[in-house]
């Protein structure tokens, strides 16, 4: 039992920043209708961004807010604007095709023209060890968790509470009626590419101390913040957060109950009867076939 | 007097509390151009798509030349000789005209499997050009559907649906969006169309003057039910009809 | 097919049948490589560009066709019963796969696929007993055909050419016949379609049957090409990759995959010294390629045809607005 609540809750620690990812991701779709297969790219880019500031000599809480600065720049307006804008009118496939070729370009372009190693990446938390019930759990651990709750919280809030959150959702449900409220919907799209890069940002900083700078990093984290966002429903933002849990609870019991070579097949299998079943996702909305 | 083509008894449909269609019979005859009328939300579509198979009627009985078609697929009624048009454009854009015809009848000729052996036109060339000449869209013929204006457009989808001769065509809205000068050419080409080939039409349009002058007989809908069925003398005559419709 | 086009596929021939001579044995396989990878991309241009299925699993039915002919070979079967076998157990798997499609669409399609791929990547890597694992199987051997052995690199590129070309012909004649048009328009709209008498679920199901046929075959030829297998090509990246190059040569061209294999694994291949700059490039140029020229670098011709006429459109309506202008 304490191994299973062991397990439970460093899963829970993983699956907070897959959710952070995910959320990014489930923004977008709702306000643009972009699937960013570039996700996580744009994880890995602002860890390349903290490693370089930090061996320039900046300390790790200047570095990340130059990097959420440098990312919103890049990753949220640029992204918009040389790659979304153009495309948005074509439709949904030529924005997946090409944020498939942007993450080919990212991932390959730090390999090449910075480094293919893998780089190590202090965290914010300490080495520290509890111990709680016979149950053995990191600060790390405990940080992560609550760090990232406390941001995908904070951005739900923020969407629900505050007059520019509001306008973001109106323009998320339809952009129309939005427009007719006097809404700047352009504006309106580009907070949330600005959301979406600050939220890859923070999840570089949690997740980088575990998987190591490295060009390739975002493959899996952008999978696994894909599958969490389809499994949690990704036109709806709470689902992100529990699809981001349930993939990463599912992948360490999985991991560690059926066959750790199988680990992958957790998420992915019920990724699959989610698509099946309920392509919408588990808290998603039915969207209605068009003629 | 001959059995009809299309019989619709009874048929309803509802969504939630709403009756969009609440209890719809008329009978089309064979050669009848068969009008349906009615303001918007008086069920016209509702129905329309019950007949097409597109949703399920909660109730009510279709029947195709004596045949019970209620709740068929739209692909099984294509293939009993059933044709459509949509309201909006439905053309395949990126295929020329000619094979926009082409296969809009070529599911009809052999098997799936021998289909695979078929030449590319199916044998149908000949059918397509007579119904290119009647259109008169033979300068735009080998140019893909998706390059022509609306109006050429509208053209290629109304010839689609009779390709395949089939027994009854349903059109939805045939003069939405075209140009007004043109209507006058879709009313002579569909009363063509009838004259030459027979077979059954229903049409549903908003243009008054356009039903009036195409259709035999015509149906007006309102609030989900049959308000008035005859011929355009008689709905023109109609009490009822002009205070609930033509009226305002 | 009018004459310039036969005369530039005889062109075509003699240049692939003349090359080998100039090319050291690398370049060779080279260039039986991109061969393969045609062949498998013409089945994923089927599903993808003409039937307009969005398959992201490609990849899979790769690895399955090189994985089949493998094991069997290495059961003592002939390469001659693996490669029907490999065809044919993609051909069902494919029609398998191709449920989803009948329930889901566009995006949502492509994350099933995906998914897909990644559980048959999965299978590979992880079922030591059938596939090797990490370790993959070693020592395929090649075919030999009425007695000839196809071991020699020269020999098994003539015997590759001669696959591709019989495939790529019984593609076109598909194409060509009335399914080529049915697939077609399930893809530019499927409810028009079934609305006129289109088997839409049947044309869905065998665009991904066929298409997936066609990758078994290819895969069968890799494992022979290159006499080890394990599970690295046939990962969902190779089946984005394989995505992509349909979408770079035009999906819906025939000769797309031509020039999509050609950049997408051969070029890559060939500069490996250089590969990460390359797809750097690479990527860079499909991001670009959608904003410019979504219809993929075969669709060049058909715009500048198009912008022609338009311009002699344009130009006849003045002269006619002039003359008119005149007259009055």
């Amino acid at each position: 039992m304490t191994d299973f609540l062991q397990l439970f809750f460093s899963g829970m620690a993983t699956g907070s920043i897959y959710a952070l990812a995910a959320l990014g991701f489930t923004l977008l779709w709702q306000a643009s209708g972009t699937i960013n297969f570039a996700q996580g790219e744009f994880v890995m880019l602002p860890a390349f961004a903290m490693v370089g500031l930090i061996a320039a000599g900046a300390p790790l809480p200047l570095a990340f807010v130059l990097t959420v600065v440098l990312a919103i720049g890049v990753l949220g307006w640029a992204f918009k604007r040389g790659v979304v804008d153009p495309l948005f009118r074509h439709g949904m496939m030529p924005i997946v095709v090409a944020t498939i070729g942007l993450s080919i370009a990212l991932s390959n372009g730090v390999r090449a023209g910075y480094s293919a190693e893998a780089h190590p990446f202090a965290g914010m938390f300490p080495d520290r060890i509890f111990n709680i019930a016979g149950v053995t759990i990191t600060l790390a651990d405990c940080g992560t968790l609550a760090f990232a709750l406390l941001l995908v919280l904070a951005t739900q809030s923020f969407l629900a509470r505050t007059v520019t959150g509001r306008a973001m959702q109106a323009v998320a449900q339809n952009t129309e009626s939005a427009t007719v409220l006097g809404i700047n919907v352009p504006r309106m799209i580009f907070y949330t590419f600005a959301i979406n890069a600050a939220l890859a940002c923070a999840a570089a900083l949690l997740v980088t101390p575990v998987y190591l700078a490295k060009f390739d990093m975002g493959v899996s984290l952008g999978t696994k913040a894909f599958f969490a966002a389809v499994i949690g429903g990704f036109n709806n933002s709470r689902g992100a957060l529990l699809g981001g849990v349930i993939v990463g609870v599912g992948e360490n019991l999985a991991a560690a109950y059926v066959s750790p070579q199988y680990k992958d097949a957790v998420a992915l299998a019920l990724f699959m009867v989610v698509i099946l079943f309920k392509p919408q996702g588990l808290l998603g909305r039915k969207e209605e076939r068009k003629v | 007097m001959s059995a009809p083509v299309l019989e619709v008894r009874d048929l309803r449909k509802a969504y939630g509390a709403i009756q969009a269609v609440g209890g719809v019979s008329f009978q089309v005859m064979p050669g009848e151009i068969f009008g349906v009328i009615g303001p918007n939300g008086s069920g016209k579509t509702t129905m329309f798509n019950s007949v097409l198979g597109q949703i399920e009627p909660d109730a009510g009985e279709i029947r195709l030349n004596g045949a019970d078609i209620t709740g068929l697929s739209p692909l099984e009624l294509n293939r009993r000789g059933v044709g459509r048009t949509f309201q909006t454009l439905q053309v395949f854009g990126k295929m020329s005209v000619r094979d926009n015809l082409i296969v809009a009848a070529q599911e009809h000729k052999g098997s799936m499997f021998s289909r695979m052996f078929a030449p590319g036109d199916s044998g149908l060339g000949p059918k397509a050009d007579e119904l290119i000449d009647l259109f008169r869209i033979r300068h735009v013929a080998d140019k893909p559907a998706g390059s022509l204006s609306y109006g050429q457009q509208k053209l290629v989808d109304i010839a689609m649906a009779f390709m395949s001769e089939p027994a009854l065509v349903l059109l939805d809205e045939p003069c939405a969006g075209v140009n007004p000068s043109l209507v006058g050419g879709i009313s002579t080409l569909l009363k063509e169309l009838n004259a030459r080939r027979g077979g059954s039409f229903v049409v549903i349009e908003h243009n008054m003057d356009f039903v009036m002058d195409l259709c035999h007989r015509i149906m007006v809908m309102v609030e989900g039910t049959v308000m008035a069925i005859g011929t355009p003398a008689e709905i023109r005559a109609n009490k009822a009809v002009l205070d609930a419709y033509l009226g305002n | 097919m009018n004459k310039r086009n036969v005369v530039l596929a005889f062109l075509a021939l003699a240049a692939l049948l003349v090359a080998p001579h100039f090319l050291k044995s690398y370049g060779l396989y080279l260039l039986t490589y991109w061969l393969v990878f045609i062949l498998a991309t013409m089945g994923l241009n089927l599903t993808v560009g003409y039937a307009g299925q969005k398959s992201l699993g490609h990849a899979a039915f790769f690895g399955i066709g090189a994985y089949t002919v493998a094991i069997m070979m290495k059961a003592g079967l002939s390469f001659w019963l693996g490669l029907p076998a490999a065809a044919l157990l993609c051909f069902l798997v494919g029609l398998a796969l191709g449920f989803p499609a009948l329930r889901v669409q566009t995006i949502y399609l492509a994350f099933a696929t995906l998914g897909f791929n990644t559980a048959a990547w999965l299978v590979m890597r992880n079922e030591e007993w059938l596939t090797g694992g990490t370790f993959g199987i070693n020592n395929i051997a090649r075919p030999s055909l009425f007695g000839m052995s196809l071991d020699g690199s020269l020999a098994y590129y003539h015997f590759t050419l001669g696959m591709t070309i019989i495939f790529a012909a019984l593609l076109w004649g598909l194409l060509r016949s009335p399914w080529g048009k049915a697939f077609t328009a399930l893809r530019d709209n499927p409810i028009r379609a079934e609305s006129l008498g289109v088997d839409i679920r049947g044309y869905t199901l065998l665009s991904f049957a066929i298409g997936a046929a066609y990758a078994g075959i290819a895969g069968a030829l890799f494992a022979s090409l290159v006499q080890f297998i394990d599970p690295a090509p046939f990962t969902v990246g190779s089946s984005i990759m394989m995505y992509l190059m349909v979408v770079v040569g035009g999906p819906g061209y025939f000769l797309g995959p031509v020039l999509g294999a050609a950049v997408g694994v051969v070029l890559p291949e060939w500069l490996r010294f250089a590969q990460a700059w390359y797809l750097f490039v690479f990527g860079t140029a499909v991001v670009l390629l959608m904003i410019w020229l979504p219809d993929g670098l075969l669709s060049i011709p058909d715009r500048l045809r198009a912008r022609r006429e338009a311009r002699e459109a344009s130009a006849a309506r003045s002269a006619a607005a002039a003359r008119h202008g005149g007259n009055a």
